[in-house]
């Protein structure tokens, strides 16, 4: 495999990681404050939809965002009231949710476009477009830095650099500010939340609805920066692979973008070479593809480290006498 | 402290919830500017207004009873089986790789067979993540979500690469001998004079999910291990206190669950399909879900549970031949259910108890 | 700057004026008037179940109040909500602690008192008050150590420190020592001492009446969700606040006839465990109990006597280290391998400490409890099949014969009260005749009428030739029923006595970890030996 070759497989992986280093970061927030959540999926592809729906009714990118935001928002809203305000079970609110946006995109995308559920194709400024860094085409000839810098740093879209920016601040959030201290104590001991006088419904609240936001970006980013256009089912079960990497991370902004990295590699390898030639055997890209889960399962038996989630995670919280 | 008579939790809870998502689910039709009455009589004709309706209502029944039962048992013994997509994956592998392992003389020496397959890759499907869940701890619910996602792979693998016959472009299986179908309802009536149900996939299968359906009964509320699963299921510090071992209850749970969802696949790929096609599920597996939080995972709450979304499933397919809406309309049905039956219970039962109570207190 | 105002201003601390709450139909406080002066240590004693928990909540705003009035330092108040408490200078320290286990004590302290939205400059206010605090009031603690390294007692401390932190001027205390080995209690009264001194206001609630007698200065008793009496603890007497506390003179005596001990039941010998997190919770525990024999065992919560019933009952608890020997009726038990069948079936009957979550399913009627164990008996299987009408036969006989109301086994354990409750699970175990009966805490949340019934039976059984093996961490249950007594502390049996040869105080001494037997004070275990670790809890 040559240099450009490696150049051009790390791109696509970073292109591909973007949409789950989003979600991660989204389940991230909620499973820290304790609340479970299996509705990643759900969320991204509901703000996929209304992503691509607005940006090509309005042909503008940015307000393809906002909706989307709206979109997963809304979804949030439903796991807020459903975990949070009437304590019920987080993982069966999570299915209902997937569900959920599964329907709702067909149904609403049919009655829209006639499409049977695809957006039609965007273009120009209904998209978000890649951006070329400073002296990215001055430096593309110098050796190993210039293919580095023009052909792998450069030349992503702004929400890419977002996603990425994403996890020093989520780790500074998280650690270095009360907001931070309050959210993690709501996820291991919301009682210790609960008898300081603070509320443990605002802040899982807060969680959900950060959740929310970024699920919306990993959405928007799928169907208007990766993708021209919506089409049915498009997020293809990267809201678990993110649940998966969330899992792998062990619940950490820096281990996440690690995790993140990997699972979009190995779909950018499985994308590249659908039956990798290793000499002694041939590695379908099923196998590939399958790989995110399998890793997890170990991950989750333990031989690899042990991955213990947030103590309170799952609960409803209830005031005890 | 509870003050709410039995009938109401177990029978006006869920019915409040269910007429809910209905409502629900009609303003999403007016909502993309279709008439709900419109529809659901489109869906009631469809599914309940003619022999062949009803057939195919039948079939899709079948398929959730047993993804019911299977959530069902698991629940029981306080696991969240969500795998039941994958184990009946794994279901319909077993049994095509008994069928078409034997030149089997005739279905009646097939089906046991096929259904022992079904059953023991069901169950081995969910033996892995049961087996982490007991020994290592690691969250049922995330295992068996990935075990969905590996089951695909692998099937696909399988259909695309070993299974498919030589010259065939279609990523299936090779057809079942025609000595290996099972027959069908229609068969069955014929027997009797009459016609009913004819071209449709509903099958024998059926009975034997209603049989399923109270050896579970039998099980969970007769037998010794259905004592301890329920017993495990509520406290397990009560399980060890009692010499009921956690591992032995949840691995053998899930070994039942597994089993039981891999049997659909008798109804769907020996029954109905007659071959292994990809993604033979059909999602039945999440149906499960809700069919088993509807029907408060008794057995006969399954099977009335299973009986709506089969009228649902073949309405939807109704819906979309002969309106303009999709058929994932039912998707969302059945996304509303789950919400409400399930995550969003309180919202019913909070005001509910209350009424009660006020009730009482004014007779008393 | 309390403690003068202790002189200008006479308004007591708090005044509370009928304060009534009610849960549904239940009624938790009546009509409470209290009044606490500034200042001092003021005792609120009483059965569980009493109303105490509930009146505190009320005070630290986690209810409201249905009627009465709340007065702080002489002002009107009303407390909505927990952040108004701690602005009132109002601290808690709960029994069950409110910490985070992975978070440092640092950050426990700020939490929900934090300065600003970024942690640094609060962490380092938060560090240097603390180094005030702790040379202030012998609050030693590491700042930077995660709660889970801490000890049961620098866990309270944290507590402590927490309300300190936020300026509280009275702190509520509820059971601080139910989870205390004795030298822990005592570093405890040290330091409630020394806030009082500097003019804070404490109220300890328990109940436990040596507790009152050593600390406080005045005492307030609630019987029933009503407060019974308030008095100044040194112009009463434990025997009096006793009387109080259950509103008749209740003496623990059970008539019984002298043991007459036969052969050996069971045999313990060099019984070692530790546990899966590597803290050795027995070291060395050698035990004999004979036929027609109640063995009692006494000791402070938390020393070992739940790993010695669970491994006795066998279910030690996951990921532990066993070593040592067990014989019953002469034939060797296994240490590991067994379970809570087995030992049923070698013939020990266990009522466990905690019945709601291990001798009971609070969900299953009264007739699936009553066999729950001894499912697989002969006389209830039928094949893979339970005998559902054997199940009810039996369970309304032992029903019957333990008079427990109301008598219908097709109710769930969760709507009988906690002492028909335990007469289901006492009836289920005596019933059977084991040769041993394992009985830990058997009186605990159980009125006073049960009580008598239940200590009945035990008598009975032991008359009947059984051993009988009691863990209780009320010293007068064991005096009254032990035959012989054992003292467990820290894991070991610090001694033997014959209660009829015996003290409180002895026992007192032997539960602190100290023999006043013993010439060698190497005998005796340093309290600086306490273990870390999380002790289970005293119960609610």
């Amino acid at each position: 495999m040559d240099f450009t070759t490696l150049i051009t497989i790390l791109d696509s992986a970073v292109r591909l990681m973007t949409p789950l280093l989003l979600a991660c970061l989204a389940g991230l927030y909620s499973e820290r404050a304790g609340v479970f959540d299996i509705g990643l999926e759900g969320k991204m592809l509901m703000a996929a939809f209304a992503a691509a729906s607005v940006a090509f009714l309005t042909g503008s990118a940015w307000l393809g965002l906002v909706a989307g935001i709206a979109g997963s928002l809304a979804l949030s809203l439903i796991h807020g009231l459903a975990a949070i305000t009437f304590r019920g079970n987080q993982l069966i609110s999570g299915v209902a949710i997937n569900f959920l946006a599964a329907g709702l995109t067909m149904l609403l995308g049919q009655r829209i476009f006639q499409l049977g559920g695809r957006t039609p194709s965007l273009s120009g400024p209904a998209r978000f477009g890649e951006i070329t860094l400073p002296l990215a085409d001055t430096l593309r000839e110098v050796p190993v830095i210039g293919p580095i810098y023009a052909g792998l740093i450069s030349g992503h879209s702004l929400l890419v650099y977002l996603a990425f920016a994403l996890v020093p601040l989520t780790w500074w959030l998280l650690f270095r500010t009360r907001f931070g201290l309050r959210l993690r104590a709501v996820g291991e001991n919301p009682a210790s939340v609960d008898t300081a006088g603070i509320s443990v419904t605002r802040i899982r609240y807060a969680a959900v609805l950060i959740c929310g936001v970024l699920c919306g970006l990993a959405g928007a980013y799928l169907s208007t920066s990766i993708a021209a256009g919506f089409v049915q089912d498009m997020t293809a079960g990267r809201g678990y692979i993110a649940l998966a990497a969330l899992i792998f991370a062990k619940w950490r902004p820096w281990p996440a973008l690690f995790a993140t990295f990997l699972f979009g590699l190995l779909e950018a390898v499985a994308n590249r070479y659908p039956d990798l030639d290793l000499g002694v055997i041939t590695v379908s890209s099923i196998f590939m593809q399958a790989m995110p889960y399998i890793l997890t399962v170990i991950i989750l038996a333990g031989f690899v480290g042990r991955a213990i989630p947030p103590r309170a995670g799952g609960e409803p919280y209830v005031k005890e006498r | 402290m509870e003050r709410m008579p039995k009938w109401a939790d177990l029978i006006l809870t869920p019915l409040i919830s269910l007429l809910l998502a209905f409502g629900l689910s009609a303003l999403v039709i007016l909502a993309i500017g279709e008439s709900p009455a419109e529809a659901l009589k489109v869906m009631v004709t469809g599914s309940l207004g003619s022999s062949y309706g009803w057939g195919y209502t039948l079939y899709y029944t079948t398929n959730f009873i047993f993804t019911g039962l299977a959530v069902a048992i698991a629940y029981h013994a306080g696991l969240f089986n969500i795998g039941g997509e994958g184990q009946a994956a794994m279901g319909g592998l077993g049994v095509t790789l008994v069928i078409l392992a034997l030149p089997w003389p005739h279905w009646t020496l097939a089906l046991p067979a096929a259904m022992a397959g079904a059953a023991l890759f069901g169950a081995l499907w969910a033996l892995i993540p049961a087996w982490l869940q007991a020994r290592r701890g690691s969250h049922i619910v995330i295992t068996t979500i990935m075990f969905n996602f590996i089951a695909a792979a692998i099937l696909n693998y399988l259909l695309v690469n070993v299974m498919r016959p030589v010259g065939s472009m279609d990523p299936a299986s090779a057809s079942f001998p025609a000595a290996t179908h099972l027959p069908r309802l229609s068969d069955l009536a014929l027997a009797f004079g009459i016609t009913w149900g004819k071209n449709t996939p509903a099958n024998i299968t059926f009975l034997i999910a209603l049989a399923a359906c109270f050896a579970v009964w039998l099980l969970i509320w007769r037998s010794r291990i259905g004592y301890e699963i329920r017993a495990f299921g509520r406290s397990e510090p009560a399980a060890l206190y009692a010499g009921i071992s956690p591992s032995r209850i949840i691995v053998a749970t899930m070994l039942i669950s597994g089993a039981l969802a891999g049997l659909m696949a008798i109804n769907n790929v020996m029954g109905g399909g007659e071959r292994l096609i990809l993604n033979a599920p059909e999602g039945a597996g999440f149906i499960g879900i809700a069919v088993a939080l509807m029907g408060r995972n008794h057995p006969l709450g399954v099977i009335l549970a299973a009986l709506l979304f089969g009228f649902l499933y073949q309405g939807g397919g109704q819906l979309a031949l002969w309106t303009s809406i999709p058929r994932e309309l039912i998707v969302v049905i059945q996304a509303l259910v789950i919400l409400l039956t399930g995550a969003l219970d309180n919202m019913v039962r909070m005001p509910l108890e209350r009424a009660f109570a006020a009730l009482s207190r004014n007779r008393g | 700057m309390s403690g003068a105002a202790q002189q200008e201003d006479p308004a007591p601390a708090i005044e509370l004026r009928g304060i009534s709450k009610a849960f549904g139909t239940v009624q938790a406080n009546r009509g409470i008037d209290l009044t606490v002066p500034r200042g001092t240590i003021h005792g609120i004693i009483g059965e569980n179940g009493a109303g105490k928990s509930t009146l505190m909540s009320i005070l630290y705003g986690f209810y409201r109040p249905d009627a009465g009035q709340i007065l702080i330092g002489g002002q009107p108040v009303t407390i909505p909500d927990s952040q108004s408490a701690i602005r009132a200078g109002i601290g808690m320290v709960f029994q069950h602690f409110k910490l985070v286990r992975n978070f440092t004590v640092l950050e426990n302290v700020i939490l929900g008192a934090e300065d600003g939205a970024r942690l640094r400059p609060s962490l380092a206010r938060a560090r240097r008050e603390l180094q005030r605090l702790a040379a202030e009031y012998e609050l030693l603690v590491d700042p930077d150590t995660l709660i889970e390294d801490l000890s049961v007692g620098h866990q309270q401390r944290v507590e402590i420190l927490k309300a300190l932190y936020r300026q509280a001027d009275i702190l509520i205390l509820d059971e601080p020592t139910g989870v205390l080995t004795p030298a822990e209690a005592d570093h405890l009264f040290r330091i409630l001492r020394g806030l009082r001194d500097e003019g804070k206001t404490i109220i300890l609630i328990t109940h436990k009446l040596r507790e009152i007698m050593e600390i406080t200065d005045n005492v307030s008793v609630m019987r029933r969700s009503r407060m019974v009496a308030s008095r100044a603890t040194a112009e009463t007497s434990t025997a009096e606040l006793a009387e109080l506390m259950v509103g008749r003179k209740v003496l623990l005596r059970v008539d019984k006839a002298p043991a007459r001990p036969g052969a050996p039941v069971l045999g313990v010998r060099g019984l070692r465990m530790t546990d899966a997190t590597g803290v050795e919770r027995l070291r060395g525990i050698d035990l004999e109990i004979r036929a027609g024999e109640i063995l009692g065992i006494a000791g402070v919560a938390g020393n070992g006597q739940t790993q010695l019933l669970e491994i006795l009952g066998g279910y030690p608890e996951p990921g532990a280290r066993l070593s040592g020997e067990l014989v019953l009726n002469g034939q060797a038990l296994p240490l590991t391998g067994s379970d809570g069948r087995a030992r049923r079936r070698a013939g020990i009957g266990h009522v466990p400490e905690d019945r709601q979550a291990e001798g009971l399913i609070m969900d299953f009627t009264a007739w699936e409890n009553a066999a729950f164990g001894y499912h697989d008996a002969p006389e209830f299987r039928r094949g893979w099949f339970l005998d559902n009408a054997a199940m009810r036969a039996d369970a309304a006989a032992k029903i019957e014969h333990f008079d427990v109301r109301p008598p219908d086994p097709e109710l769930p354990a969760k709507s009988f009260s906690g002492g028909n409750q335990q007469k289901i699970v006492v009836a289920r175990e005596v019933e059977r005749n084991p040769d041993l009966l394992l009985i830990g805490q058997p009186t605990r949340g159980v009125d006073i009428g049960a009580i008598e019934f239940i200590h009945k039976r035990i008598v009975a059984l032991r008359d009947a030739g059984k051993a009988v093996l009691l863990v209780s961490v009320e010293l007068d249950e064991i005096m009254a029923l032990s035959d012989r007594i054992a003292v467990m502390f820290d894991g070991r049996i610090m001694g033997e006595r014959r209660p009829d040869q015996t003290t409180s105080g002895d026992l007192g001494s032997l539960m602190a970890g100290v023999d006043p037997a013993s010439t060698d004070p190497q005998g005796a275990m340093p309290p600086a030996a306490a273990h870390p670790g999380h002790a289970p809890g005293a119960g609610a």
